[in-house]
């Protein structure tokens, strides 16, 4: 397909430094000199820093953050409905009478599970499907390759808002299933991608003049070499994750009342607005836009660290 | 050429025929027995069975499929059975009103990226670019209904500025009048589509920049400006063909939560109110148009690229 591929080599040009990762007379280095360099490059990468930093905030603040500062989250209370913020509720109450900060941190549990579960299962499914594909290619290929053009061309909301109507009790769990089974797609295509033209390289044939059983040529250098696709990845699909969870809570299908996640807490904002309950819609949102910004920034800074032929949708 | 594009059409053809055979997997996944989701909770077995039969849903799957493949091709995308009227003349009355949300807001962001996205690139690192990239980046990692709830408080409810709800006419021309109502809902759409498009122009036009041809053109003596025009943008648009072919699911999904959002009347809150109101013939219907629509977009982008690029077709 000739004008895919003039399309994919785009991304290459900017990401490709080859002075940080290539020896000059080309030695053999050990894996463990290749993790550093690539450490290293991604310690410069100030973004990247950031991003990282705000991902680890955002996780103690959800996971470590109710054992600090302990909010009522269990039986509502009317009475203390849409108190604005004060010292007691550091970001008031919504109208149930939950303590906002609280709140956030609960719904932020949920929103980094189901971003984390649900974009492991899309990795793995993608993989394994890339993998074979590009692997057996021939008739196994051409099918595979036409359920995934099949599955990318209906549009994703449509498809998991469906799915999410016959599941009426939604759990961590049952979002993550669906979501991840329906987010493995465009990793498939990377990784097929990458172990076509990685099976055209020099050291793969090398290898198997050497007499390299198949078993050897999948696990020492397919597998090692595709990696850093699969990895880069599995940041944006997380980011992709939370965003299309958000969107799901906000129209109604996200988590089952009393979970909660991000999403969930902003579908009421266009009656609160009106109010003057600023409180109860933009902190939680900027949450969202935080930790989805700081995923993408820690994915184009290893995008850029493992130096992978890859291309967003 | 011709190759290519009999193939790309015979590719083009099974992948719609997947797309059918995926919404029928629905159409039976949603609603296992429509007899009962058509007749309601309180009609009796025997009528529910009765219906099933003149439908033709004891027929076997095959056979099942093969009808419904039948009466797509002669262009019956189905009934709803809660509005009482055709699907094809519900998405006829309702299509209009997001071609147009949809179509301007496309336009929009077209005419916004690609300079954008070249000027970014030309004076890259320099303040503007850095700002440029952050705004890029804080759009792209909204999720749309956030950016439409911050254009909603800031500019319907604080300044009031613009109406927070889109603009209710039915008919399409007074809709297209409406400017002022649907100045919202065009924005959310047009800043997140240049959100992404703008980042990728960018790196297109890098791209190009780093290529012989420009080095070429600017040690011939030719103005910066010639370069710029004849030479780095005729070039550096082309991918951006591609990409929005590639997005236009994206563009229909953000189509939906708009329309949610905006309470404006097209196929996106069509869909969604239909599967609020379980009318599973109307949804699937529409995932099905979405899927072709998506297929069709990415062919014309596909052959507009050919025609654009003689490079392609020499290859």
């Amino acid at each position: 397909m000739t004008v895919s591929s003039s399309v994919g080599e785009l991304a290459d040009e900017a990401s490709i430094d080859p002075g940080v990762f290539l020896p000059d007379a080309g030695e053999v280095q050990g894996p463990k000199a290749t993790w550093r360099l690539a450490a290293r490059s991604f310690r410069d990468n100030r973004l990247a820093v950031v991003g990282t930093g705000i991902l680890v905030f955002f996780f103690l603040f959800c996971f470590v953050g109710p054992l600090i500062y302990h909010t009522n989250q269990i039986s509502t209370n009317i009475a203390n409905a849409y108190y604005p913020p004060s010292a007691k509720h550091l970001l008031g109450t919504d109208g149930n009478g939950f303590d906002e900060l609280g709140r956030i941190m609960v719904g932020g549990q949920a929103a980094l599970e189901i971003g984390l579960f649900s974009s492991f299962i899309a990795t793995v499914l993608g993989t394994l499907v890339g993998a074979v594909a590009g692997l057996l290619g021939g008739v196994v290929d051409a099918i595979l390759m036409r359920i995934v053009d099949v599955l990318l061309s209906v549009p994703l909301l449509f498809v998991i808002l469906i799915i999410g109507d016959r599941f009426s009790n939604a759990t961590v769990l049952s979002l993550s299933l669906i979501i991840g089974s329906f987010s493995w797609l465009v990793s498939a295509r990377l990784v097929r991608g990458e172990v076509l033209s990685l099976r055209e390289r020099d050291f793969i044939f090398a290898s198997r003049t050497m007499g390299a059983s198949r078993h050897h040529l999948i696990y020492k250098h397919l597998i090692p070499n595709a990696l850093g696709v699969v990895i880069v990845n599995i940041t944006f699909q997380v980011a992709d994750a939370i965003n299309l969870l958000a969107i799901l809570g906000f129209l109604g299908y996200g988590l089952q009342y009393p979970q909660v996640s991000w999403g969930d807490m902003l579908s009421g904002a266009l009656n609160y607005l009106p109010d003057g309950y600023w409180w109860v819609v933009y902190p939680v949102g900027i949450c969202l836009v935080l930790v989805v910004m700081a995923c993408n920034f820690v994915g184009d800074a290893l995008r850029d660290t493992v130096d992978v032929r890859l291309r967003r949708r | 050429m011709t190759a290519y594009l009999i193939r790309r059409v015979f590719i083009s053809l099974i992948v719609i025929l997947g797309i059918s055979l995926l919404t029928f997997v629905m159409t039976h996944w949603i609603a296992p027995n429509p007899g009962r989701a058509v007749l309601g909770l309180k009609a009796s077995p025997a009528a529910v069975a009765a219906w099933n039969r003149a439908h033709g849903y004891d027929n076997p799957v095959w056979a099942q499929y093969w009808g419904y493949l039948w009466k797509l091709l002669h262009g019956n995308l189905g009934y709803s059975y809660k509005l009482n009227q055709s699907v094809a003349s519900l998405i006829a009355e309702n299509a209009p009103h997001s071609l147009w949300l949809s179509g301007s807001s496309v336009v929009l962001s077209i005419l916004i990226a690609i300079p954008l996205g070249i000027f970014q690139a030309v004076k890259r690192n320099s303040v503007a670019d850095q700002t440029a990239t952050a705004v890029a980046f804080t759009a792209y990692s909204m999720p749309q209904n956030f950016l439409g709830i911050l254009l909603i408080g800031w500019l319907a409810i604080t300044w009031h500025i613009f109406p927070a709800e889109a603009s209710q006419s039915e008919k399409i021309i007074p809709y297209i009048l409406a400017w002022r109502a649907n100045f919202l809902p065009i924005a959310t759409l047009t800043i997140t589509a240049v959100a992404g498009y703008s980042r990728y122009q960018r790196s297109a036009a890098l791209d190009s920049l780093a290529q012989e041809y420009i080095r070429l053109a600017r040690a011939k003596g030719l103005t910066e400006r010639a370069v710029l025009f004849r030479h780095l943008t005729r070039n550096a648009i082309l991918p951006m063909v591609t990409l929005i072919g590639l997005s236009i699911p994206v563009l229909l999904g953000g189509n939906l939560i708009v329309e949610d959002l905006f309470n404006s009347h097209g196929l996106g809150l069509l869909f969604f109110n239909s599967l609020s109101n379980e009318d599973f013939p109307t949804v699937i219907a529409l995932t099905l148009i979405a899927g072709i629509a998506t297929v069709v977009g990415n062919f014309v982008a596909d052959v507009a690229l050919t025609v654009a690029d003689p490079r392609i077709r020499i290859s």
